[in-house]
């Protein structure tokens, strides 16, 4: 869902821009300030790892495919505000190198991923955990329903930045209705690999999984 | 420490077969966004990227004449920029705020 440059105008591009700098700044500060040393070199890999999966896409109905876009993968292992890094330094990667998601659409992409699908996810996952056993059952289910419904989210923030400054004069209900339905869909898969990636790293290595304190009780909560 | 290090390596290789073998079986049909905006007919108003002509731009299409060899470069290089930019964005994020004393102002 890599928005390219000329769907949304240059001035809410900019303005978009401005916002996702402001929140990767704020989220660096935050993610210095509770990642501890052993956790930075997994946070490199976290971002690794999104970008491979990211290249991953699936068929979801006929002439239509979709990818994991990992913001609450990412929250769950690492916290949401070095998630939220983790996806910003996936699209940056992607935009610069590969022509993946348009320059000047950058902080759109951002916005949407990175915050919505990052650190909107994670507060999803952490009520969802509120509500699921605390145990390494409830961590993984809680991460794919939160994983599935972030990415409806994540489009809906494109809808609501094409109502601001789309290029193109068409109906807002059409999009809205059309980005949601595909995305609910793109979703399941999203939970689908979410749910089953934590499942891995938290039956091997729960000390090393940010959104499960309850089983290390060492880290400290940035959303509660 | 060790085994800090072992779920490193494994990290690092399953994110590679990942984007080198995993990814040259990924569908190449329109994602949901790209779907919708051929269908709603918005799609048109997508701009050339400024950097299409970039070495590994869409994914390596420009690497070779095997489309295999393509995705597999593009994999390797985008896992080993985005782990070594990651690595470096959080490394300084993690030494600046552990370095800046509270107390003292500029």
């Amino acid at each position: 869902m890599h928005i390219p440059d000329g769907f949304i105008n240059g001035a809410t591009s900019a303005g978009f821009g401005v916002a996702a700098a402001g929140g990767v700044g704020a989220a660096l500060r935050q993610t210095g300030k509770y990642l501890s040393e052993r956790q930075v070199p997994l946070a490199g890999l976290v971002a690794a790892f999104v970008f491979a999966a990211q290249m991953v896409n699936f068929p979801v109905v006929s002439g239509m495919s979709g990818h994991l876009l990992g913001g609450v993968l990412a929250a769950v292992l690492v916290g949401p505000w070095a998630g939220f890094v983790v996806v910003a330094v996936v699209l940056l990667v992607q935009g610069i190198f590969f022509a993946d998601g348009g320059l000047s659409a950058l902080g759109l992409n951002i916005v949407n991923l990175g915050f919505i699908g990052a650190v909107g996810g994670y507060a999803i996952y952490r009520a969802l955990l509120r509500a699921l056993p605390k145990n390494q059952r409830g961590v993984i289910v809680s991460a794919g329903i939160a994983a599935g419904i972030a990415v409806p989210l994540a489009a809906l923030g494109f809808v609501i930045q094409y109502a601001i400054g789309g290029t193109v004069d068409i109906s807002m209900g059409t999009v809205l209705t059309a980005m949601l339905g595909t995305h609910v869909l793109i979703g399941i898969g999203e939970g689908i690999i979410t749910a089953f990636v934590i499942a891995a790293v938290v039956r091997s290595r729960p000390d090393l999984v940010y959104g499960a304190p309850q089983y290390t009780g060492v880290r400290t909560e940035v959303l509660s | 420490m060790n085994r800090d290090r072992r779920i490193f390596a494994v990290g690092l290789i399953a994110a590679l077969l990942v984007a080198v073998i995993v990814a040259q079986f990924a569908s190449s049909d329109p994602d949901g966004l790209e779907y919708v905006a051929e269908q709603e007919g918005f799609a048109g108003s997508a701009a050339d990227h400024e950097l299409a002509d970039a070495p590994l731009a869409d994914y390596g299409e420009n690497v070779s004449d095997s489309s295999w060899l393509n995705t597999a470069v593009a994999g390797t290089a985008g896992v080993l920029l985005t782990l070594a930019i990651g690595y470096g964005l959080f490394w300084v994020a993690r030494r600046t705020n552990r370095n800046r004393p509270e107390s003292t102002s500029p």
